[in-house]
């Protein structure tokens, strides 16, 4: 039935993941930031089913239940940080963002 | 390598998925790489699909492909920043950072390809792997506590949320205590 080998997934993930690194090195936009690291949670998920299927075990597919919800969370209070700080400097660049820088 | 129909599929699917990605990584509308990143977990659901987790499938969907993303685009909007630049880093910044990204990847797919990770012979599983009965079962009594916590991060997160937002009006007319 299924034939796919689960080392494709796993290379699968890991470009995903290094296009991940690569949106939160290169852009400036704090939200693509943010959208690049939910694209790498996500291909870390990717990699936790694949090893599920490969061991007949579910527990990883738990974990990835676990990790949607942090991201859920994490989400949820970053979209908050992120919209306070465009009230007060009217910006979402991070490189604006050095206040605390010494 | 075995050349099949899911083979196919699986290679189509992934360079959708890996579009999508470099979409979001170049597209200078955050809309656009907010709806990139959308056809990204629907390709990733599909596989999901093909890994025998129809469940979580489905929530990847709804929560991933649907919330999240749906509060994503609502910042974007609120903010009016779908074509704010963000400033171009510097281009040494930016060749460095392919550099280091492209021996990670190197580093990862020698990983995966020289792990001794059995190419063949994945184990049969039951009718039932990765449907809401086995995985609820497994969530209310392996995993019960934290399947608690999480509820506890999520109850805190919504509260941080709400107190993040909160007008600096607003806050100094909640009361005696609040400052300024």
């Amino acid at each position: 039935m299924q034939s796919v080998p689960t080392v494709y997934y796993v290379a699968l993930s890991a470009i995903l993941f290094t296009l991940g690194v690569l949106g939160v090195l290169l852009r400036r936009n704090a939200l693509i930031i943010f959208m690049s690291i939910e694209l790498m949670l996500n291909s870390a998920n990717l990699v936790f089913v694949a090893f599920a299927r490969e061991f007949g075990q579910q527990a990883g597919q738990v974990f990835v239940f676990f990790v949607m919800t942090v991201a859920a969370a994490e989400v949820a209070v970053g979209l908050a940080l992120i919209v306070t700080i465009f009230r007060a400097k009217r910006s979402i660049n991070v490189d604006d963002i050095n206040q605390l820088k010494g | 390598m075995p050349v099949n129909v899911e083979t196919v599929i699986f290679f189509l699917l992934a360079a959708m998925a890996i579009g999508a990605a470099v979409g979001l990584l170049l597209s200078r509308n955050a809309v656009h790489s907010a709806l990139f990143l959308v056809l990204n977990f629907a390709v990733v659901s599909v596989f999901f699909l093909f890994l025998a987790a129809p469940f979580i499938a489905m929530v990847q969907v709804t929560v991933y492909a649907g919330a999240i993303m749906v509060l994503f685009l609502f910042v974007i909007m609120l903010l009016g920043a779908e074509l704010l630049r963000g400033g171009a880093s510097g281009r040494w910044h930016s060749a460095l950072a392919v550099v280091l990204a492209a021996g990670f990847v190197g580093v990862l797919g020698y990983v995966a390809f020289f792990s001794g990770i059995a190419p063949e012979a994945l184990p049969n599983v039951d009718a039932g792997f990765g449907g809401p009965q086995l995985l609820g079962m497994d969530l209310f009594q392996t995993y019960l506590l934290p399947f608690e916590l999480t509820s506890l991060l999520l109850l805190v997160a919504m509260i941080g949320a709400v107190v993040l937002t909160r007008d600096a009006r607003t806050r100094s007319a909640a009361g005696p205590g609040a400052r300024p």
